[in-house]
């Protein structure tokens, strides 16, 4: 299967999965809700042109916004997460890895302490974002915190469990594909 | 000249984050007040097929709760029925007028649509629902919607065969209700916190109330017939400020499971926003 397929693949099931399973799950407690929606941006190859990362995030972003009645909400956050990917990726892996190394992020391509911390880094400053544009007028410290956090884990807690279900053998970029 | 084309060049990708990012504040910003701006018939119908598609299968989990629901309407409207009620005796007669406009001029302001939830949300800050029901169908901008069991919320945007309708669980909806047993009236708001609570607000602290009162909507909303089910208070704090309470009421409606809603039209909807919002720009 080519990777643009793949990927487009991904598109649909992640904002699927997102709009149909995730958000129809009754709220347990007013600090958790489970997002796994912008895993798609942290998977996308190392090599897509960061103009074109930032057109992938709005989009992405806007499509859960037309089923959540939203338009930006979501779309705000993604086009962050796709602005700072590159910057990150660039300090996370060894020039070397990058040049002849996989295609895209994985446990496999990065090591687990890099994968680890490129994956929590943007968990944080996704549900940041997102809690602070809904929120808008900052109210309450506490609240804003809580939220954060709680939805944090939680969305660590299914990115964990997603890596475990699909297990990705990191492919190596060849000139052939 | 050649330095501002040179400081694009290298910023081009910054500059486009910007855009973007000014994009997403300008249409969420839009969304709240001109819905239909963003926000094409288009779109909607797309995500309206998908949501109706979801549904059919959603349906059937949720049928012996739905049919609960209706056979308890059933009853209550059996109830009320006329025949189900026996003169006292023979000098009263009973006289039911089933026309809508009789010869004392008496009319009927409300009409009921009966519409499917086809899409719902309880777990944003932001709810909507999805109604399969829309312009072709009669319904209009500022219809109400209610469940069998109580207010759902109002219609703000309708394409052909659709209609999104803005929850009670939405950060600016608001509602006139008032408590049913002395009609003190208040607005029924939501904090964003919990699906299953309201919050209730500018009750006067003259009024008594206890734990478990049950709040109606009012008579004063353009949209919402009086007496509606709101909810049932389940807390209250007085605000040292103010002369007012800020009660916690229990949503009537289970969001998480509303499956058949009414629309409800008011005949009168445009000529009474009309002279209130005249009113409005007289006060400016």
């Amino acid at each position: 299967m080519s990777n643009h397929l793949k990927n487009i693949i991904r598109f649909l099931l992640f904002i699927l999965v997102q709009v149909f399973v995730l958000n129809k799950v009754p709220p347990l407690h007013q600090f958790i809700v489970p997002y796994l929606y912008f895993l798609f941006l942290l998977w996308l190859p190392f090599s897509t042109p960061r103009l074109f990362l930032l057109g992938i995030g709005f989009v992405f972003g806007l499509s859960l916004d037309f089923f959540t009645g939203t338009p930006g909400l979501h779309a705000a956050p993604c086009t962050l997460i796709a602005y700072v990917r590159p910057f990150v990726l660039n300090i996370l892996i060894p020039k070397e890895t990058a040049e002849i190394g996989y295609t895209e992020p994985s446990l496999k391509s990065m090591g687990f302490a890099p994968y680890a911390l490129y994956i929590s880094l943007f968990t944080f400053i996704h549900h940041g974002y997102l809690v602070l544009i809904e929120w808008m007028q900052f109210g309450d410290i506490l609240f804003f915190l809580g939220k954060v956090m709680g939805t944090t884990a939680v969305s660590l807690l299914l990115i964990a469990v997603t890596e475990m279900l699909l297990f990705r053998k990191g492919k190596f970029r060849t000139n052939a594909a | 000249m050649k330095n501002i084309f040179l400081f694009i060049r290298n910023y081009f990708t910054l500059l486009c984050f910007v855009v973007l990012q000014i994009t997403s504040m300008v249409m969420l910003s839009k969304s709240s007040d001109a819905h239909d701006a963003f926000f094409s018939n288009a779109i909607n119908e797309v995500t309206g097929k998908i949501n109706k598609q979801y549904n059919g299968f959603y349906e059937y989990f949720s049928l012996k709760e739905v049919n609960r629901q209706l056979v308890a309407e059933n009853a209550a409207l059996k109830n009320k029925l006329n025949n189900y009620i026996i003169a006292p005796d023979s000098t009263q007669r009973l006289v039911v007028d089933s026309t809508v406009t009789d010869t004392i001029g008496r009319y009927r302001k409300f009409t009921f649509l009966p519409a499917t939830v086809i899409g719902n949300n309880i777990t944003l800050q932001n709810n909507f629902l999805t109604l399969e029901r829309g312009s072709l169908q009669g319904v209009k901008k500022g219809m109400s919607v209610i469940s069998p069991q109580g207010i759902v919320g109002s219609v703000i945007d309708v394409s052909d065969n659709m209609c999104r309708v803005m929850s009670v669980l939405h950060r600016s909806s608001k509602v006139s209700a008032m408590l049913k047993k002395d009609n003190n009236a208040g607005s029924i708001e939501w904090d964003g916190e919990n699906p299953e609570y309201l919050t209730l607000k500018n009750i006067p602290k003259s009024a008594k109330i206890t734990i478990g009162d049950t709040v109606v909507t009012s008579n004063y909303s353009a949209n919402f017939p009086a007496y509606i089910p709101v909810g049932t208070i389940a807390g209250k704090t007085a605000d040292p400020a103010s002369n007012f309470y800020t009660l916690k009421v229990k949503t009537a409606t289970n969001f998480a499971s509303v499956q058949q809603v009414y629309l409800i039209k008011n005949v009168r909807f445009a000529e009474q926003t009309a002279i209130e919002a005249k009113v409005m720009k007289i006060n400016e």
